[in-house]
């Protein structure tokens, strides 16, 4: 431990820690805005400057370490004029238009111009008027507003190994582009949108679609039907002042009638469904000699990396459709004819925690039912916005119940929503088919947590499989490197483009640090565990669709409605 | 798209290598095409958007086509203060073009840049790299004849 | 009258440079051989004691950056040689390295023994193609001749980016990235290129140590000024009659350089003020003339020494029109890392512009006064902090310059 002084306080803190963790233990605020609780220090936006006794000039906060004795004022005259001019040289480039924008009230600029009482500008607005790049259907950067913190580009390349963005030119004509300049949908940008929580302001966010919702509402001839993937409802609360995990599953139901839902069902239907479609499939891969290691695909940013970057391994993907797009794919057939409606009539809205679902709706490909199976795509932000447009007061509302038919689901389908999910749901499938025995502790722990790569070897009476959870696409890259190269010694591999799995996807409340990541996978396993029913095959209305219209996991109606393909997304460079 | 190859693969092996190998593809056409960036970053092994970054970071470098001779004027203050303008000025009559544009037979290219390092008589511009120091507004015409 | 002494270009104009044997007659490559004799930290506490300073502009003490990176165990280290000579009105380096390349070569090869390095770079400024060459040649018949032993020298070339003078931004360049400053600490003796302990100096730093090895250090510190010993090879540019390259004891005073050696101000017109340093250095007006060059007494009127270039203007020139120049040059050359040098360069020639264009007010002036003294204080690197000076000491000394431009 080293003892420091920071503005008159004396704290001891690690010998490695920077100004700016002393600073934090000594209960001493630094201001930052380059800074990333998970990412590399980069030392360039150097708002957190102070003084240090002894040395000419001003040290930035988050790269320097601290030593011994050092005496350190966070606040001073000179400090502050600092602080205050660099704002100001960011603000004055920077579009004022802090009213419309996507990010107000949640933009880290907008709040240090509050808490240095940034008034007036002595610096001329100069705004440079550059086009937004809406190439894609899920993401939209404004360049405009990037303020050059370099922290989305971290994350899309070192956590994600995407490699879509990065720096363009030098000096005042430096920007953060999409590689080679071009758009974002010719770059190698799987719409992930963990670039967008690595943005403190609103240069990159989810292509807002909240009109269309609405349109939808409006129109007396339309069927309003939902879905909502396991992720949305362990982090909504943060979006209308609540703790992560406290939303009431029953309330949000009721709260989703209010915006307007003529039905209300699950994602997590599909989820149960998902894993008799897939734990199937890979009993068979592995009993006749099929393709090995299988790889999940309910991730549809993961599905855009692997046609992306190894398109050599779409062989190794499961053929199941994701959650999402079953459920598109039964609403307007299976669950149409239930209820005696037509199909033509419903508009298919499902609420995600991603933003790569969108693309994923749009694919061509995804209209087994006849029409496009989902229409709409609402992140869990998008989703917050309509909460608070319609003025809902949670702690009043009266909990209520899904509709029926696809709004059924067990614990399985919960969890699918933290990495590690969808291999502990299909492992206590798998295991019950496998064995023709009751699995006494459904609880698979290997496969919980944030730890990027996670293995284990699972004895199924005699039949020994091994699988792998990564999440987060640099760790997958590291796992896929290992099939390319024939030496992955799994069966079946779990991948999750977000780290944490969906509840730290693209479309969730704007999430700064894996620890917020880590307290949402805590609310889905308590959700888990308060349920009755544990096990996928064990979901009534699962069992029912067997009976009545799918007959059999991977039977015919299953391989028109809930299987896929995927293509070589033949990129010109990555 | 071989052909940048060739002339970026002797490189491969030198660390950090990409901005000789970029040195290397100007030296045939002035410029960096989009083919070439995506070849170094394969032949250096590294994603596409760190050698784009690479390549428009270095005002030596150029992403788009420039013309066979590139006329650089130094604007540096001890070129400002001995008439730096009126070569500009000059050379603008001379070839038909501005600064940062390049003449209708793809021949000469104006670019402005910083000390060359010639600095014992000034101004200086340089062609294709060789420097002319001590430029007077008369000498341009017949500096531009030797590229004839 | 001072007169000039000739150290780093003793052998200017008296050898071939393309020859090795012609450095090899005049002396070279002995004093490598000593210091291959001494031991490691003896040739370190030599240069200690000389007092070598850099003479890239830092001006920090040769043999002790040399001690930090002797200090530490790697498995690797590299010699640098900054050759990336952008300060404009510097071309000294280029003369150097024109005209005697081993005496460069010679001074990283003791610099390698010194700290335990194989391996050395210089990064040679796109600029000079032709001194690329030079050096190439020297290398491979230093090379052929076996007289670097096991230290291996790799010619550079920058690409046009005066921010790579700067030795983080160097490294990463010659790394093959952007060249991007890092932050500090660690410092390139720590960890420099590709994290491995980094000597990064000056060529005509590196062309000093030859003769301090052979000579000892006693004799090179007393020469020049006690503070900062040794010669500073200057460039004369601007309104003064010899534009020339000069190399004088650091004791020399800048009246001495500019009317001793450069002759005075052509066509009889008076002295306005000298830019000393390149063109970050401060304007410095006539009432501090006497004051001699070494870093320190430059450092006490608020000047630098910098590169050694010494820029000239008269009587009749328009500084502030030569300040807007300056400033625009810093936008340009700005890498845009950190916040405070991207938008603050812009800012600044954008304010100097107006000003200069007579479209400016005094609130104006104000405002560069404090951003420059922002900038100075709290960009990332050298340049975003040197960037402002021009600015500043032309405010300061010349006032009244900007007073008749402002509305």
């Amino acid at each position: 431990m080293i003892n420091v002084i920071i503005d008159g306080i004396k704290v001891s803190a690690p010998d490695n820690a920077s100004i700016l963790q002393a600073a934090e233990l000594a209960g001493v605020k630094v201001p930052t805005l380059c800074y990333h609780p998970d990412q590399a220090i980069k030392a360039n936006c150097r708002v957190c400057v102070c003084e240090v006794e002894g040395l000419p000039l001003l040290q930035a906060a988050c790269s320097t370490p601290i030593r011994d004795g050092m005496v350190i004022r966070t606040n001073t005259p000179a400090v502050i004029e600092a602080r205050r001019t660099i704002l100001q040289l960011i603000l004055a480039h920077h579009p004022q238009d802090c009213l419309n924008c996507i990010r107000n009230k949640n933009c880290e600029l907008q709040a240090l111009a509050e808490q240095y009482a940034i008034r007036e500008n002595p610096f001329e607005l100069m705004v440079r008027g550059l086009p937004r790049d809406t190439s894609t259907p899920s993401i939209v950067r404004d360049p405009d507003k990037c303020i050059l913190c370099r922290r989305c580009e971290y994350a899309c390349s070192e956590f994600q190994s995407v490699n879509a963005l990065g720096l363009e030119n030098r000096g005042n004509h430096a920007m953060i582009v999409p590689s080679l300049g071009k758009d974002l949908l010719e770059s190698p940008c799987v719409m992930c949108g963990q670039c967008i929580h690595a943005c403190p302001v609103g240069a990159i966010h989810e292509n807002e679609e909240i009109d269309e919702f609405l349109a939808a509402v409006a129109d007396p001839d339309k069927i309003v039907v939902t879905q909502m993937a396991p992720a949305v409802r362990v982090a909504i609360g943060e979006e209308v002042g609540m703790a992560t995990g406290d939303m009431d599953m029953n309330v949000l139901v009721t709260a989703l009638r209010q915006i307007g839902f003529d039905y209300v069902l699950h994602t997590n239907f599909t989820a149960d469904l998902t894993i008799l479609e897939e734990g199937n499939e890979l009993l068979k891969r592995v009993k006749e000699g099929g393709k090995l290691p299988m790889f999940t695909s309910c991730s549809p940013g993961w599905i855009n990396f692997c046609e992306t970057y190894y398109p050599d391994l779409l062989d190794n993907l499961s053929t199941c459709k994701s959650p999402q797009q079953m459920f598109g794919a039964l609403v307007k057939t299976y669950w149409a004819e239930k209820m005696g409606v037509d199909p033509s009539k419903i508009y298919s809205v499902s609420i995600m925690p991603c933003t790569a679902k969108k693309f994923e709706a749009a694919r061509p490909e995804m209209n087994s039912s006849g029409y496009r199976d989902v229409d709409l795509v609402l992140t869990t932000r998008e989703l917050g916005r309509l909460f608070r447009m319609t003025g809902l007061d949670f702690s009043r509302i009266a909990p209520g119940k899904f509709d029926s038919w696809m709004g059924a689901y067990t614990g399985a389908a919960v969890i699918f929503g933290a990495t590690g999910g969808v291999m502990e749901a299909a492992l206590r499938t798998v295991y019950e088919v496998v064995t023709g025995n009751e699995l006494k502790d459904v609880n698979f722990t290997f496969a919980r947590g944030m730890e990027g790569i996670k293995e284990a070897e699972i004895d199924l009476n005699g039949l020994k499989v091994r699988v792998a959870i990564a999440h987060g696409l640099a760790n997958a890259r590291k796992v896929m490197d290992q099939v390319r190269a024939g030496e992955s010694p799994y069966h079946f591999i779990e991948i999750m483009a977000c780290p944490g799995g969906c509840i730290g996807g693209g479309g969730q409340p704007i999430t700064k640090s894996n620890a917020k990541r880590a307290e949402r996978i805590e609310g889905i396993y308590k959700e888990d565990e308060g349920l009755l029913l544990r096990k996928s095959h064990e979901n009534p209305e699962v069992i029912q669709i067997y009976e009545e219209f799918l007959h059999e996991p991977l039977g015919h109606k299953s391989h028109e409605l809930l299987h896929t393909h995927y293509h070589d997304k033949n990129k010109k460079f990555l | 798209m071989a052909e940048f190859k060739e002339i970026i693969m002797p490189f491969k092996n030198t660390p950090g290598g990409i901005i000789q190998a970029f040195h290397a593809v100007q030296k045939k056409i002035n410029y960096l095409p989009e083919n070439a960036i995506i070849d170094a970053a394969e032949v250096f092994g590294i994603p596409v958007k760190e050698a784009y970054g690479v390549a428009t970071f270095y005002s030596y470098f150029s992403i788009k086509p420039r013309g066979k001779y590139i006329i650089r004027i130094c604007e540096s203050a001890p070129c400002h203060v001995a008439g730096a303008a009126e070569i500009i000025a000059s050379l603008e009559r001379e070839l038909g073009i501005k600064i940062g544009e390049t003449t209708g037979d793809g021949k000469f290219t104006m670019e402005l840049t910083e000390c060359v390092g010639q600095c014992q008589a000034t101004p200086v511009i340089t062609i294709n790299g060789k420097p002319y120091a001590g430029v007077t507004p008369q000498q341009v015409a017949e500096i531009l004849a030797e590229y004839e | 009258m001072a007169e000039e002494l000739r150290l780093v270009l003793k052998n200017f104009g008296k050898i071939n440079p393309l020859k090795v044997e012609d450095y090899l007659s005049a002396g070279g490559y002995k004093s490598l051989e000593k210091a291959r004799s001494m031991n490691p930290l003896e040739v370190v506490e030599v240069m200690k004691k000389s007092g070598l300073r850099g003479r890239g502009g830092a001006g920090f003490n040769t043999g002790q950056k040399w001690f930090f990176a002797h200090n530490i165990q790697a498995d690797e280290k590299f010699v640098v040689c900054n050759a990336d000579e952008g300060e404009p009105g510097t071309y000294k380096d280029r003369i150097i390295m024109e005209n005697d390349p081993h005496i460069v070569l010679e001074g990283m090869a003791i610099c390698g023994h010194a700290i335990g390095a194989t391996q050395g770079y210089i990064y040679c400024r796109g600029e000079y193609p032709g001194v690329v060459d030079t050096l190439n040649t020297a290398i491979a018949q230093a090379k052929e001749k076996g007289l670097l032993g096991d230290f291996n020298i790799e010619v550079r070339m920058g690409a046009g980016a005066y921010v790579c003078g700067e030795e983080t931004a160097l490294i990463e360049s010659i790394e093959g990235n952007r060249g991007e400053p890092r932050f500090r600490p660690p410092y390139p003796p720590v960890a420099g290129l590709w994290q491995k302990p980094t000597i990064v100096n000056n060529v005509e730093t590196f062309a000093n140590v030859a003769q301090i090895i052979e000579k000892g250090a006693e004799w090179f510190a007393g020469i020049g000024a006690k503070s900062f010993p040794g010669t500073k090879v200057l460039t004369l540019t601007g309104d003064i009659n010899k534009k020339i390259f000069i190399e004088v004891p650091t004791d020399t005073t800048i009246k001495e350089v500019v009317f001793g050696f450069g002759g005075g101000i052509p066509d009889g017109k008076k002295f306005k003020a000298v830019q000393i340093g390149g063109t970050s250095g401060g304007f410095i007006p006539e009432e501090f003339i006497e004051t001699t060059i070494d870093f320190d007494s430059m450092r006490k009127i608020e000047a630098t020494l910098g590169s050694g270039a010494v820029f000239v203007i008269d009587e009749t020139r328009d500084i502030v029109d030569v300040v807007t120049r300056i400033a625009k040059f810093f936008e340009h050359e700005s890498c845009g890392k950190c916040a405070p040098c991207r938008e603050g360069t812009m800012r600044v020639h954008l304010l100097m512009d107006r000003i200069n264009d007579g479209k400016g007010s005094q609130a104006d002036v104000a405002l560069l006064k404090k951003l420059s003294r922002v900038m100075a204080s709290a960009c990332l690197c050298g340049l975003g902090q040197a960037a402002p000076t021009p600015v500043v000491t032309t405010i300061n000394h010349f006032g009244m310059d900007y007073h008749a431009k402002v509305q």
